[in-house]
């Protein structure tokens, strides 16, 4: 895999640099400097589609508030049919809401008419879950169409797509058809594509749901470099939470057309309350009690049963040998049943589900050692 | 084969170009945004005009269903209108473009239909106008099935226009009539399904060979 060059990402952010000094007017150039700390927000947005002969009216969504940070990653994750694919389409007015706000940096763009919107969408970067290259440019030419459409003369945009192709790592692919790449190269493509306009923001449509877990690793990390070294704000739409654990920075999590839940991804990924985020989590590594363990779990004490505790370690101790304390301190021995120690958010974490004899005075002991580090426990129930 | 046969068949043989080449080019001239129309004008499409669509829709299915011979005959006044005459191989072109608008459009909103709605919905995200979706996307998308479709518009055109010696239109297939059968000399239809075949070869090769240059969806290198 074609790691994008540190050149050529250095070389294409000072070029970014550039044009907001020297070609925005002062008044657009001091909105940028961030008087509007939320580059999207979404107030009491929602979305029903009118009835049709065939079926009845949908609710698509309700009551939706959200905002997403300038500079941030924000990834909203729900099921398939939760409606996250109409959030994101309204944010570029590929969809107008019933009611509520669209607001892109400060602008409500739900009642614009669509000549104004085109402007505004040329600001805004999209990729795709099926990367959507058309299949008669070459990758060159893929990534010159917004500047082509946006009436950039031929002779500046080879001047500029030709570093966005350093960036992702394509350079000699130039001349090739979409037909000629691999998932990931043409996702890489459509990321330059995107970059092209130079938008303040890129809209991420379920971007690496057709790749492999290696190809969405390596199109996770081009993303994240984007965001952070560009300070491009990015807003992601995804069922997966590994994409939202290893990049987004704020969480939304949407059911049924409501955001059921949202907080910084780290908060979501250690203390999830709704029922929902729950079971999207269930899918990640450690998040959930072994099987095995899981079917032998009951609420009744028996004597002689073991008692199943989950420990989750966040924060400074995340990493502290916390477990052979314990054993060294209480004399307990503990039984590791599952688990995992990982990154979220840029921060370690981890769960443990332990068992150890069940027993009142030694479960206080280990749950007030366990307190005082700050690190969360729950009895989960009991075990023979 | 005497010389004036074999000059008679060079002569024919200029009159079905001719009258091929300009139906075939003003039928596409026309057929071609028709089709494009056709494509994009249904609710909710890209220049949803439902009633126009339905409108458009049932003139071409009727110009469509009427047999060509028919046709030929039943617009006389408006090909005298237009030609200024209703006999000869200028006239028969009226006809035949006629027959060729509502042809080309259907071939051509097939065409259209099959590329992908995402890349619509992409050049819309980036901000791109009506115009330039249809230039940009669906046009160069749908190059490779329009190609072929012209080829087949083409093909067509020969077939049509061996009919329109009922108003004097002259060609192949007039000459095949009046002197193959009518004249009973063989060698004469002989001759004339031989060039018609030639013909029709020709094209197909040029058009397969058009369509697949322009299309890079499959390239194994």
């Amino acid at each position: 895999m074609q790691c994008p060059s540190d050149r050529a990402l250095r070389r294409w952010k000072m070029e970014m640099l550039n044009t907001v000094q020297t070609s925005s007017p002062p008044a657009e150039a001091a909105s940028a400097e961030g008087a509007e700390p939320d580059i999207v927000r979404l107030e009491g947005v929602a979305k029903v589609f009118p009835a049709t002969k065939k079926s009845a009216a949908v609710t698509a969504l309700s009551s939706i508030d959200l905002a997403a940070p300038r500079g941030s990653i924000t990834a909203i994750i729900g099921r398939s049919g939760a409606g996250k694919s109409t959030l994101i389409r309204l944010v570029n007015g590929l969809e107008r809401p019933s009611s509520g706000k669209v607001l892109v940096d400060g602008q409500d763009i739900a009642q614009l008419p669509e000549d104004r919107l085109r402007t505004i969408r040329r600001s805004i970067g999209m990729i795709f879950q099926h990367f959507n290259l058309l299949s008669s440019r070459t990758v060159f030419d893929n990534v010159a169409l917004p500047l082509e459409i946006a009436g950039m003369p031929k002779k500046d945009i080879a001047a500029r797509v030709t570093p966005l192709l350093d960036l992702v790592g394509l350079a000699d692919k130039r001349d090739r058809y979409p037909a000629e790449l691999s998932g990931g190269q043409k996702q890489r493509v459509g990321i330059a594509r995107a970059l092209a306009t130079r938008p303040k923001l890129l809209l991420s449509d379920e971007a690496t749901s057709a790749l492999d877990p290696e190809t969405t690793h390596s199109v996770l990390a081009l993303l994240k470099r984007i965001n952070h070294e560009l300070g491009l704000t990015i807003l992601l739409i995804t069922h997966e939470m590994e994409v939202v654990k290893s990049i987004a920075d704020n969480v939304a999590v949407i059911d049924g057309g409501k955001i059921v839940e949202r907080g910084s991804t780290f908060d979501i990924f250690t203390h999830p309350q709704h029922p929902t985020t729950k079971v999207l989590l269930s899918g990640v590594p450690g998040m959930q009690l072994p099987g095995y363990a899981q079917a032998h779990l009951t609420q009744e004490r028996k004597p002689g049963s073991q008692v199943v505790l989950r420990i989750v370690f966040s924060g400074p101790h995340a990493t502290d040998p916390v477990l052979s304390r314990l054993t060294g301190e209480l004399g307990v021995d503990l039984n590791i049943l599952g688990g995992a120690v990982d990154e979220i958010a840029g921060k370690p974490f981890g769960t443990l589900f332990v068992s150890f004899p069940a027993d009142d005075a030694r479960l206080e002991r280990v749950r007030s050692i366990l307190g005082g580090l700050n690190l969360t426990t729950e009895v989960l129930g009991y075990v023979a | 084969m005497s010389p004036e046969i074999a000059w008679l068949i060079v002569r024919a043989t200029g009159q079905t170009l001719q009258m091929v080449a300009v139906a075939a080019i003003i039928g596409s001239l026309i057929g071609i945004p028709l089709g494009v129309f056709l494509a994009t004008s249904q609710k909710g499409e890209l220049f949803a005009a439902p009633v126009a669509n339905k409108v458009l829709g049932a003139i071409v299915n009727a110009t469509r269903s009427t047999p060509f011979i028919i046709l030929v005959v039943a617009i006389i006044p408006f090909t005298r209108l237009v030609a200024g005459t209703s006999i000869g191989t200028t006239a028969a072109i009226v006809p035949l473009t006629i027959a060729t608008i509502p042809f080309v459009a259907r071939l051509v909103e097939a065409s259209i239909r099959e590329v992908d709605p995402g890349l619509i919905e992409t050049a819309r995200a980036m901000g791109a106008t009506p115009m330039q979706i249809v230039w940009k996307v669906l046009l160069a998308e749908a190059r490779p099935g329009i190609t072929l479709a012209l080829t087949l518009t083409v093909v067509s055109l020969i077939g049509y226009s061996a009919m329109v010696g009922a108003v004097g239109g002259g060609g192949l297939g007039d000459l095949g009539i009046r002197y193959g059968y009518q004249r009973f000399m063989p060698d004469v239809m002989l001759a004339v399904v031989v060039v018609l075949i030639v013909l029709v070869q020709l094209i197909q090769s040029i058009g397969d060979g058009l369509a697949r240059r322009f299309d890079k969806r499959q390239r194994s290198r």
